[in-house]
């Protein structure tokens, strides 16, 4: 049996840490893909605009760079916020920027550009006959996207979506460098401190490789 | 110019002569790391998505093992596998390739045209597979040997097919090589760390480094798109 050198529990706390900041990431991502796309296929130009420049933003920048951006660029703006919340209405407000929201900001934010891409090519999908139809019947925009748009779109952009969460399960490795204790970091550690990096590397190369091969399943 | 950035450009410390070497050489260290890892992975690449199309389990198995067990793990997780992994090998440290993979260069050129080579493999096959029967058929019936179909037919063809996806396995490279920086390697973001923490300036820091990088992004988007007109132009309609 594998001995992992009494850093078992820690192991699966890493790996909890990582499935939980794959979903909330996930979340995040699936909201900014829906706003992002709809932007896109608006016709105001403003926010057509601003979709666009976030997408293009997004895929011009490595993921590591933005997670070191937001990681330490948030906590001095948090700073800086709460020097001015003090000094001009005197109120005492502070967080810690933790690496957590950091993490899921950022993989929020990135994965949120993939999916507005993923999104608008499934809008684009769903058959004008069928928004017609639906406006013949006399439904309202919301009710249109709500009972039409929505259920037709999603069966477009299924792939899309595994996907985008195959390649993000996969980056959520990167928030051990910010210093988050999730798998990898833990596993570092311990590699460091028993001078065994195959022993706690592997396992959790494993790890990453069931999580990815059970979501196959699911898609 | 408005005034705004002439002020700001005059109370600059950041952005010296000395900080811009710093980002320059970051810039060659990336570039390198890049432009090496995405040749060699290449090269690797072509033979191993042929064997991986051969009916045979025994051969295109294990190549299927490999771009599984590569395209299934984070690339941080591999990295870190070679970088601390070759050290620990028996007896490495008395051999030549201790001389090699001492420097954290070559370790994460390893990596990374490891982790490159499964991608594009994949990309390969996918291309290769999709090549139309009528094709084959054709160069079959012009007696053809294998050796020359691959070379005169099926290989340019899935070249045509295959490059969208290889121009964002590039970029996705590019962008993944970031991390080199967490092996002590002193590419574009390792640069932009170190004068962060010199300076205490996160965003001036990192907001220069992204801008660097979507210069990088952009050149390579642009020279793919000659790059596809070029290898489509039987496909572009007339008269455009």
């Amino acid at each position: 049996m594998l001995d992992l050198k009494g850093y078992g529990p820690a192991l699966l706390e890493g790996a909890v840490v990582t499935i939980e900041l794959a979903f909330l990431s996930l979340a995040v991502a699936i909201t900014l893909g829906l706003i992002g796309a709809s932007a896109k296929l608006s016709d105001n130009r403003l926010a057509k605009g601003a979709a666009t420049a976030y997408t293009t933003l997004i895929r011009g920048v490595p993921d590591l760079v933005m997670m070191l951006l937001f990681y330490y660029g948030g906590q001095v703006a948090v700073n800086m916020l709460s020097d001015h919340i003090w000094e001009t209405y005197e109120i005492d407000f502070f967080f810690q920027f933790d690496p957590f929201i950091s993490g899921v900001v950022t993989i929020g934010l990135i994965f949120g550009a993939y999916m507005t891409e993923t999104f608008r090519g499934a809008f684009l999908a769903v058959e004008t006959g069928q928004i017609e139809a639906a406006r013949a019947y006399g439904f309202t925009r919301l009710h249109t996207f709500r009972r039409i748009m929505l259920p037709q779109m999603l069966r477009h952009a299924l792939p899309g979506i595994g996907n985008n969460w195959q390649v993000l399960l996969k980056t959520t490795a990167l928030v051990s460098i910010i210093g988050l204790t999730d798998m990898v970091r833990v596993a570092e550690e311990a590699a460091k401190a028993e001078r065994m990096p195959f022993h706690f590397f592997i396992p959790v190369a494993f790890v990453y490789l069931a999580l990815t091969a059970g979501s196959e399943l699911f898609i | 110019m408005p005034d705004f950035i002439a002020e700001w450009l005059d109370r600059n410390d950041i952005f010296t002569a000395m900080t811009l070497m710093e980002y320059w050489g970051g810039m060659v260290t990336t570039v390198q790391l890049v432009f090496l890892s995405l040749v060699i992975g290449l090269v690797v690449a072509v033979p191993l998505a042929i064997l991986r199309t051969v009916k045979n389990p025994f051969i295109s198995g294990p190549v299927w093992f490999y771009t599984y067990i590569f395209r299934g793990t984070p690339l941080l997780i591999q990295l870190y596998i070679i970088y601390y992994g070759l050290a620990q090998i028996e007896g490495i440290q008395e051999t030549f390739w201790w001389l090699i993979f001492r420097e954290p260069f070559y370790p994460a050129l390893l990596a990374f045209t490891l982790n490159t080579a499964a991608y594009t493999t994949e990309i390969i096959r996918g291309a290769i597979v999709s090549t139309p029967n009528g094709e084959i058929e054709a160069a079959k019936a012009y007696g053809m040997n294998w050796f020359m179909r691959m070379r005169r037919i099926v290989l340019p063809s899935a070249a045509r097919r295959g490059v969208q996806a290889y121009s964002n396995e590039v970029i996705f490279m590019l962008h993944a090589s970031a991390i080199a920086s967490v092996v002590t390697i002193v590419d574009l973001t390792g640069a932009a760390r170190n004068i962060y923490s010199r300076f205490y300036a996160p965003f001036d820091a990192f907001i220069f480094v992204a801008l660097l990088y979507m210069l990088l992004t952009f050149a390579l988007v642009f020279a793919f798109r000659k790059l596809e007109n070029h290898l489509l132009k039987h496909q572009r309609p007339l008269n455009s």
